[in-house]
Parts: C-alpha cells; structure tokens; sequence
C-alpha cells in the first residue's frame, strides 16, 4: 500500500497564546513546534498498515522550511519518504493549501504508482479550518469521510467514526481518503534508531507560489477572559468541607 | 438572499440569528431523499419545519431531492449544495458548524470552487465580509476577509444569541431535484451502531477531571468515586491519554471533546490552552492542584491547594458524612 499522510507545522503554546506586535501571528520566538494529535494518529496509522500490507508511507508538509522539523518527527515514528511543499512564511488559505497537496501529489506520482490511500487530520491544530482534506479529495478525485476512529482495509476500506448519537460506518473503494482523530490510535514516541534515520533521510522539496484564496487573515486577538477572581477554598484535606459548602451551593450533590 | 444550511431535524438559532443580522431575505435548504419510506419521513419532516420556520421569519425552503440522498452520503449532499446554489445564487449560505453542517459545506465548497470560512462568531455583511471566527477550538480569535461571488460560512457552536426574527405568514416549499452521478454515493453510512447511553462528557452535570498530577490511572480511582457520588463523568487531560491511563474518550479539550458541566473538577490540570478551550465554557470551575500558580488556578471559580489525593479523599469522606 502506498499511504501519504499530509501533516502541518503548528506551534505548541501552553498556557497563554503570545501575539506578535501587529496582532497579525502568533510570537513564536520562545514556542515550540509541532504536528497536530490529529495528524500524529495519522501518522501512526499509516506506519501500522504498512507494517501489515506491506508498501511504504509518505508524509507531506506545505509550508516554511523548517516544516523539515516535523516531517523528520514523521520519518522518526517510521514513515519512508518525506516531502516539503515549500511556500514561505506567511499562512496560506485552505485553498491555497490544498493546491499545493494536490499540486505536489502529482509531482511525486509522476511516473510512480499514485497512492491508495491519502491520510489528513480531522483539523489542523492552530488555523482548524475542517476542509484541507475535503479540498484535496475533490481535486484528486478521491472519496472521503472525516472524523475517523476506526480504519480497516481489505479489498476496499472500512471507516468507522462517532456521531452525536452513536457511529457510523463506511465502506469506500480504494483509492480513497480519510481525515481521523485523535484516538484512532496510541501514537508512539520515536525510538533513537527511529530518530537516526530520519536524520538521515533525504527530503524531497516541492517549489510552489500559492495562489490568493479567497479567505484573507487580518489579525489574531485573544477571547475575552472574563472570569472572576479566583477564590480559594484552602490548603489540601482541611479544604474538604468549605468543598462540600460549596457543591451543596452549587446544587450539584 | 441568504441561504440557510439545516443539517438535522430544525434550523440551529445561533446559524438563523447570524443569518438575519445581515440583513438580507433568509431562506433555509434542507436534503431529503425521494425514495420510499425515507421519502414519507422527509415530507413529515418538511411539514412540521415550514411551521417552525415561518416563526423564524423564513419564507421559502428548498429541499434538495434525490434518490442517492438516502440515509447520509457526504460527498452527493455536498454536491448537490453546490448544484442548487449555482442555480439560486445567493449572496451567501451559512450552516451550523456541526461535523456534519462543516462537511456538506466543505464537500459544497471544494466542488464550487468557492472559500469557506468555518467557525465564525460574527459577520459584517457588504464585500468582502469582515468576519470573526474561532481558532484552535476558540485559543484565539480571527478577523479575516471573505472575498467570494457566493459567501460560504459555518456558525461556531454557541454563537450569536438567537434574536428575535420577525415571523412571516407561511414559508413556501420549493423542490430541486440535482444531477447526481450515482459514483457520488460511493460515501455513504453503510451501517448505524446506537451510543451506549448513559452519562457522557457531553451530558454529565458533574465532571471530575484528572491530568498528570493524578500520578498512574490507579490514580484515578479516587475520581470515578467522586464522580459517581455527584453523578458524574470523569475526564482527562491529554497527558493521561498519552500515558494510557485514560482512554481518549475521556479527554477534554482542543484535540478531545468540549465540555460545558455546572462544575468541572480539574484535579492536576495544569491548565494549558489546548486543554482549557475544552472546558472554559463550564459553570463552574474548580481546580485541585498543589501549584498555586497554576495556570488552572489562576482561572478557575474555586480553588483547593494540595495533592490530589489528600483533597479528593476527605471530600469524599465529607460527603458521605454529610448524607448519613
Ligand atoms: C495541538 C495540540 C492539541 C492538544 N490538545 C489537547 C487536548 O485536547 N486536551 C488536553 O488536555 N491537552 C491537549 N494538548 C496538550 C496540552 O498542551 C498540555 O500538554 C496538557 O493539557 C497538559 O496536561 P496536564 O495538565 O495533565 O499536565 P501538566 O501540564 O504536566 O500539568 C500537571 C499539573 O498537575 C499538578 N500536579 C502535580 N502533582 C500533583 C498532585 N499530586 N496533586 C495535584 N496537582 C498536582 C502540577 O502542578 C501541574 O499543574 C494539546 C497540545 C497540542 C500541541
Ligand atoms: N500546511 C499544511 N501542510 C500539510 N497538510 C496540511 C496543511 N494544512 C492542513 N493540512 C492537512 O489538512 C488537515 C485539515 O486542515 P484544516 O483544513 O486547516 O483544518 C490537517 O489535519 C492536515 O492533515
């Protein structure tokens, strides 16, 4: 099976979310990067089928170059094949995004046997438009489902995903894709000999000039935070009755 | 004219509330099919909808028919969306931004050559629009320009309080019937299993929620007690997920699920933005965690400085003394 799973360059704030200057991105000076959950479930994903049906995984970034971080995290949970759809700094739009996956899908399957199965996050972590996949899909002509939790091959492919009321299942033909979850899979931590090859391993880079979508980003702000202050209810076990004072309050017990 | 998304059984109030500040004549579409029973069910369906639209001040309602719309298809709903807003062309059509309000618009959106905003919070018509919408599960917040002949948005969950819209006397029914390839319908639900029922994160009044500072997922024993005293759930944060002392339907958060309990308990949940955009909309927060400068405490309603398991023991052992 030949698996190509599109991941994204996302940075990873912690309890606050640092602006720059011109409200226009998020300061990333002293963040790290990462790949979103979704897409590291993907990732792991791919790395186990392949395992069972034998093939080989490729993971594609579009974005700055140093997306080559995460694609190298990728190759490092066992992916073979790494490539970087080059397009600078500034965030594309989700259309513009998918035209450099579909774009860069054709230039890597010149020649060679297109993919049977094309993996995306459900969202990407930072600008979570839930439609890059769905984009890339139609361009490609491939169907597509969401959501994911539960992914089976066999002469076609089995998706399983949870809805408000229970789940559902679908069966595609192969070729196909699938955007999945966090909780499709337990995503290892890349071993050292893991970690050594991907140091090694060549990546291959794609140009692209993306072109104007239609959804320009203008600036970022914080949500309002309009809690109040916080009130303490005291120091470890003595704290348990002003607890139970205020779950009474609360009606909840 | 302004089309409406209606991905259920009812239009979502936050979606018509959005769709009437801007000014223009809203009109809803729905997807039914035209085979057998199902069509029986889509035309009871449609019934009870005129009434309740023509209170929300909605005059005319399409509803897309087609055979290959049976059950759920996601890439013929979206198709045909797109056939029947290339043969209205309307200034804009807004949807709920539900799994499945978000998928029929971005399957509509890829096959019309047209963006999607999705998640907005607010919109200022004109052209472009000027929008707000939600990042990262609502981390931040964007403005942004949609610039499009047909303006494609989904509505954040819980946003725009629903206003009152002027009701009209009857809200017409009009039928289009798309070309759909039968290929389309190689996405379809193929089997339904019903939920387990019970107390979901989703439902529970009560959540009792432990991150790293619950130490091992024997740890969390204390928890499920406590949660089955207030008749709760228990969630998690990803660190518990990622150790695989919690299952991944217990988390809370960007990348998990959103909450919105009378009291969410966060027992060692230190408190970063991926994990509290999944539980900020609760009541009532109260953190239990021996860092007071966590950033939970710092934003929590209540808070107890101290090792989960000293505080949450006693609580318990005060609640059953209370009740006997
Ligand atoms: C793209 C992305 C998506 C993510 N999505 C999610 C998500 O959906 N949900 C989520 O939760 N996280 C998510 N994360 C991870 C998130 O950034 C944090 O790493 C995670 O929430 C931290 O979990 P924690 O609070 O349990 O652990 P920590 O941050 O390590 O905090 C542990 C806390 O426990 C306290 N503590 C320690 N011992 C005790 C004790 N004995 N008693 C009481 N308190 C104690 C400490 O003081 C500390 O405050 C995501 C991250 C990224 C990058
Ligand atoms: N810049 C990117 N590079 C590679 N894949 C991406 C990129 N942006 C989005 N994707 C993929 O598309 C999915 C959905 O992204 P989005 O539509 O932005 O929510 C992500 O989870 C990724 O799998």
């Amino acid at each position: 099976m030949e698996i190509l799973v599109c991941v994204k360059r996302v940075p990873a704030p912690g309890a606050k979310v640092p602006l720059s200057a011109d409200s226009r991105e998020i300061d990333t000076r002293h963040l790290g990067f990462t790949i979103g959950p979704h897409e590291e479930c993907a990732v792991e994903e791919a790395v186990r089928l392949v395992a069972g049906h034998g093939g080989q995984v490729t993971v594609l970034a579009v974005g700055p170059p140093e997306a080559e971080e995460q694609l190298r995290y990728a190759l490092a949970m066992g992916a073979d094949r790494g490539v970087l759809v080059e397009t600078g700094p500034a965030e594309l739009d989700p259309e513009a995004t998918a035209a450099a996956i579909a774009q860069a899908v054709h230039t890597v399957t010149d020649g060679a046997p297109p993919f049977d199965l094309v993996l995306f996050g459900d969202s990407s972590a930072d600008a979570g438009h839930y439609q890059v996949g769905i984009r890339v899909a139609a361009e490609l002509g491939l169907p597509i489902v969401g959501g994911i939790k539960g992914i089976e091959v066999g002469d076609g492919l089995r998706l399983r995903r949870e809805v408000p009321d229970g789940a559902e299942l679908y069966e595609l033909p192969l070729p196909a894709a699938a955007a999945v979850r966090e909780g499709l899979n337990l995503p290892r931590y890349p071993n050292l000999p893991g970690r050594l090859r991907a140091r090694k391993a060549s990546l291959r880079t794609i140009a692209f000039e993306p072109p104007v979508g239609g959804l320009r980003k203008l600036r970022l702000r914080q949500p309002a935070d309009d809690r109040a202050e916080t009130v303490l209810l005291g120091q470890g076990a003595a704290a348990a009755p002003a607890v139970v004072d205020v779950l009474e309050e609360l009606g909840v017990v | 004219m302004l089309l409406t998304l209606i991905d259920g059984q009812e239009p979502a109030p936050n979606v018509l509330a959005l769709a009437h500040s801007l000014d223009l004549p809203v009109e809803a579409v729905l997807h039914v099919t035209s085979d057998g029973a199902d069509a029986d069910d889509a035309d009871d369906v449609a019934g009870h909808l005129t009434d309740e639209l023509a209170k929300q001040g909605v005059a005319t309602l399409h509803l897309i028919r087609h055979e290959l719309l049976a059950g759920y298809a996601p890439e013929a709903f979206g198709e045909a969306l797109a056939q029947l807003v290339a043969h209205l062309r309307p200034a804009a059509v807004l949807a709920a931004g539900t799994d499945r309000g978000t998928e029929i618009m971005a399957h509509a959106a890829a096959r019309a050559r047209l963006p999607l905003a999705t998640n907005c919070v607010a919109v200022t018509g004109g052209d472009p629009w000027l929008l707000t919408r939600a990042r990262g599960g609502g981390m931040l917040l964007e403005e942004a320009e949609l610039t499009a002949p047909v303006k494609l948005a989904t509505v954040a969950q819980g946003a725009a309080a629903p206003a009152d819209a002027q009701a009209v006397d009857n809200c017409a029914v009009r039928e289009f019937v798309p070309e759909l390839l039968p290929e389309l319908a190689r996405t379809r639900v193929v089997e339904r299993t019903a939920g387990r029922g019970g107390i979901t994160l989703a439902t529970a009044p009560v959540i009792v929620s432990g991150g790293r500072g619950v130490g091992s997922a024997e740890g969390y024993a204390v928890l499920e007690e406590l949660a089955a005293l207030l008749g709760g759930a228990v969630g998690c944060s990803r660190v518990a997920t990622n150790n695989g002392w919690r299952p991944h339907s217990d988390q809370v958060g960007l990348t998990g699920t959103k909450v919105a309990p009378d009291l969410y308990i966060a027992c060692g949940i230190s408190g970063a933005t991926q994990h509290w955009v999944g539980c900020t909309d609760s009541k009532a927060i109260l953190a239990v965690n021996t860092d007071p400068e966590a950033p939970m405490v710092a934003r929590a309603t209540y808070a107890v400085i101290g090792d989960v398991h000293e505080v949450l023991p006693a609580v318990v052992a005060e609640i059953r003394a209370r009740s006997s």
